[in-house]
């Protein structure tokens, strides 16, 4: 029997649009308790705060965000239609478009939004401090992040379901929706590289890390086989097999590293790039249901668990922050991190969990064609990009529970840091913090890591973060060790489903530009085709993989400004277009709900990337950087960083790179601005409303229109 | 109590099979029958198959 609906009915009340004296009181209760919290975070200087604040005033404040503003935005500004057939209801084909359950689509949703960004970005921000990149997280998803991927949503399901790319090209135009395209493509590069760089800092010289990670890929095949010829379409069965699967794994990478098999699993940084980019070819031409669809579900199980898992055990374990509310490198700019001051920059290193230009992407595919009710984009597009931003508040805390002392030995460029833990704990002691070389060697070894120092990336921070989190909850000091890789083994599953996913969207783009220019290319089918646009977007994101990894100061450094900002242009884009078609429907009025967090991103990326190209400061410009670098080179002497002279023109090269790649991304959303203020201008000059592409009203015939959206927000993590 | 606790673990269960796509096999099925009731629906093999190649086609963004 099919069984497209629950087994359990959830006995719903109609809602009514009044709200009753009841539900005054709850939503004053919930406003009080927020603004309690938030006062606690504000007012505390100098003491250690319970990291549960942190959690009262996130979670109050999505849910007052959720109850009205969304609600707000569904209503008066997209004017949702509940009496409207969705594509989901009038293409129906039981495959691409099918009415969905709300709450399946939002667990569908959420796994697509969420990876490894929203862990990474907030554990390098709380340099400056917890409060600064809290307060961000938060109002950053409420006004902006959230907002952008519900509208999105909305006007990608009134167009069957179109791309951003699409969407650009129909409502503003070929030259905004080619940079646009180009833009998305570049931007998708740049990505690649530096969450592959997350997993090759990871697991470099970590022979449990590294065993662990590998097993996915046996694993993954296993699963593959399993489904396609032992059990066809027991996915739910599959995935619970290949979990228990991973979690032996991550076991017997303890196995491994006290055996003598230790020596075959310690790679170094260089040899893991190379082993990513083989990988990332091969996931990319091999069959779907090989390797990619089994790792997506393995995905997707570990990121429910272990999200829900970080959420329990931070309640539960109540960890204190140890990390100052805001550091002196919020106002100097001299962060070892992350160089560069508050504005723009925390703007744009936290860009997952606050505003990501690349929930777009995903808001505009598959979800929109899925959606069995208009009014369902407010839990969908706007509930799911609050519980990703949770999981960053989460990322936060456990950043925010570590020594200071610890946290910088492990993020501080490895040039500044040193080579052992005696000249870490001197280089902490020099940018004003404390931590022994005793210390030092204890934190490793309590997670049975070689050394901690210099593990830069956010990935092993995290895991630390969580390591002390979980095992005060669950299994004592004993079980930091499992916690610890644990931790690694899910950010790099995490990574490795972008990686292979992403390399695969990215080919699909490069086939279908370069098709135009000659036929046989974009096709599909075609072997040859599929291997040689796959090696090019490898070798596209491996080329800044390698550049980054063998970078003498520090890849992560270098780049992860550059991908940040690179998320956010992206934003800048979505939102853009957003704005431009409420404005072609005549909603001036209400442009303002994407116009005003469009302004602020534009603000935020133009500044850094003009400070990242113009800037005179070597810590912050890269042709600043370049040039001190050349000129020294002229000179023949050798500046702080580099070995030999190798490392000197391989500085000079990959700042021209970098510096290069910023203009080119701020050139081409600058067109898609340019023409979307175009086309605006026009729509509200012409007296008859410009066409658009939506697809005409066409009547419902699914279910009454439901009025009860309300009766979720409680029950909402 | 026993109930609820069966309840609960065929929610999770419906929840998970719809999540992860399982239960699509049976939906087509139904919207095969109602539609060709003369053709023989897909074996779950062949619909495997058939899903499999159209994702070749259409690749899933995942996020970062």
């Amino acid at each position: 029997m099919p069984t497209s609906a629950p087994p359990v009915s959830d006995g719903k009340a109609p809602g009514t649009s009044r709200m009753s004296p009841k539900s005054v009181a709850i939503w004053s209760a919930v406003a009080l308790v927020g603004a309690i919290a938030w006062a606690v975070l504000a007012l505390s200087r100098g003491e250690e705060i319970s990291a549960v604040w942190l959690v009262v005033a996130a979670l109050g404040s999505y849910a007052i965000a959720y109850r009205f503003y969304s609600r707000f935005i569904a209503r008066r500004v997209l004017e949702v239609d509940d009496t409207r057939a969705t594509p989901a209801e009038r293409l129906e084909d039981g495959v691409d478009f099918h009415p969905t359950d709300k709450r399946v689509l939002f667990g569908h949703h959420f796994a697509a939004i969420a990876g490894a960004g929203p862990l990474v970005g907030p554990v390098l921000a709380a340099q400056m401090g917890y409060l600064p990149g809290t307060i961000w997280i938060i109002a950053g998803v409420i006004f902006a992040g959230a907002v952008q991927d519900m509208i999105v949503l909305f006007l990608s399901m009134r167009r069957d379901g179109k791309s951003l790319g699409q969407m650009a090209r129909d409502e503003i135009g070929r030259v905004g929706g080619a940079a646009a395209l180009l833009g998305v493509f570049a931007i998708m590069i740049i990505l690649l590289a530096v969450l592959a760089m997350v997993v090759v800092n990871a697991l470099a010289e970590s022979a449990w890390g590294t065993f662990s990670v590998t097993m996915t890929i046996p694993i993954a095949l296993f699963m593959g086989f399993y489904l396609r010829y032992l059990r066809p379409g027991q996915v739910v069965e599959t995935s619970l097999i290949g979990v228990a699967l991973l979690l032996l794994a991550i076991v017997g990478g303890g196995w491994v590293q006290d055996s003598s098999l230790a020596e075959h699993f310690i790679w170094s940084p260089e040899t893991l790039v190379f082993c990513l980019i083989g990988y990332g070819f091969v996931a990319s031409v091999l069959p779907v249901w090989l390797l990619l669809a089994p790792r997506d579900y393995l995905s997707t199980f570990m990121k429910v668990g272990t999200i829900a898992l970080m959420a329990v055990g931070v309640l539960v374990a109540a960890p204190n922050l140890k990390a100052e509310s805001v550091t002196d490198f919020a106002s100097n700019g001299e962060g070892p991190v992350f160089s560069g001051s508050l504005f723009p920059f925390l703007f744009i290193t936290i860009a997952c969990g606050a505003l990501s230009g690349f929930h777009a992407l995903v808001s505009s595919g598959t979800t929109p064609k899925l959606i069995r009710k208009e009014s369902q984009v407010r839990l969908i597009g706007y509930g799911s990009m609050l519980t990703e931003s949770f999981v960053a508040v989460m990322a936060l805390i456990a950043a925010c529970v570590l020594e200071p002392g610890l946290f910088y030995a492990m993020n501080a460029p490895a040039a500044l840091l040193g080579p052992t833990v005696d000249t870490a704990a001197e280089a902490v002691k020099n940018i004003g913090f404390t931590i022994t070389p005793d210390q030092l060697t204890a934190a490793a070894k309590a997670v049975e890591e070689e050394t901690l120092v210099g593990r830069s990336g956010g990935a092993p921070t995290l895991a630390v973060g969580m390591s002390e989190i979980f095992s005060g909850v669950f299994g004592g000091a004993g079980m930091k060790a499992f916690w610890y890789h644990f931790a690694i083994m899910f950010e790099a599953l995490f990574i490795l489903t972008t990686v292979d996913a992403g390399t695969r969207v990215g080919r699909f783009m490069l086939q279908d530009m370069l098709g135009n220019v000659w036929k046989p290319i974009g096709r599909v089918t075609w072997k040859p085709g599929i291997w040689i646009t796959s090696a090019l977007v490898v070798g596209a994101w491996g080329y800044f993989l390698y550049a980054g990894v063998t970078d003498p100061l520090g890849g992560i450094k270098q780049l992860f400004p550059l991908f940040g900002i690179a998320n956010q242009l992206l934003a800048a884009v979505a939102l853009a277009i957003t704005t431009t078609i409420l404005v072609k429907h005549g909603k001036l009025r209400w442009a303002w709900v994407t116009g005003i967090p469009l302004a602020w991103d534009v603000a935020v990326t133009f500044t850094a990337g003009w400070q990242k190209i113009f800037s005179d400061d070597p810590k912050i410009g890269f042709f600043a950087l370049r040039d001190k670098y050349s000129q020294a080179i002229d000179e023949g002497e050798l500046l702080p960083g580099a070995a030999n002279m190798d490392d000197m023109h391989t500085i000079v090269l990959n700042n021209t790179v970098d510096g290069v790649l910023m203009a080119i991304f701020l050139l081409l959303v600058l067109i898609v601005l340019v023409n979307c203020a175009v086309v605006c201008v026009r729509a509200v000059r012409t007296p008859e409303p410009l066409p658009t592409s939506e697809v005409p009203y066409v009547e419902s015939r699914l279910d009454a229109p439901e009025t009860s959206d309300e009766a979720l927000v409680g029950t909402r993590s | 109590m026993r109930t609820r606790a069966v309840r609960m673990l065929r929610t999770v269960r419906w929840y998970l099979r719809e999540l992860t796509g399982e239960a699509q096999y049976e939906r087509y099925c139904a919207r095969h029958r109602e539609l060709h009731p003369h053709l023989p629906a897909p074996t779950r093999r062949e619909f495997d198959e058939q899903q499999a190649r159209q994702r070749e086609g259409q690749p899933m963004s995942r996020c970062c």
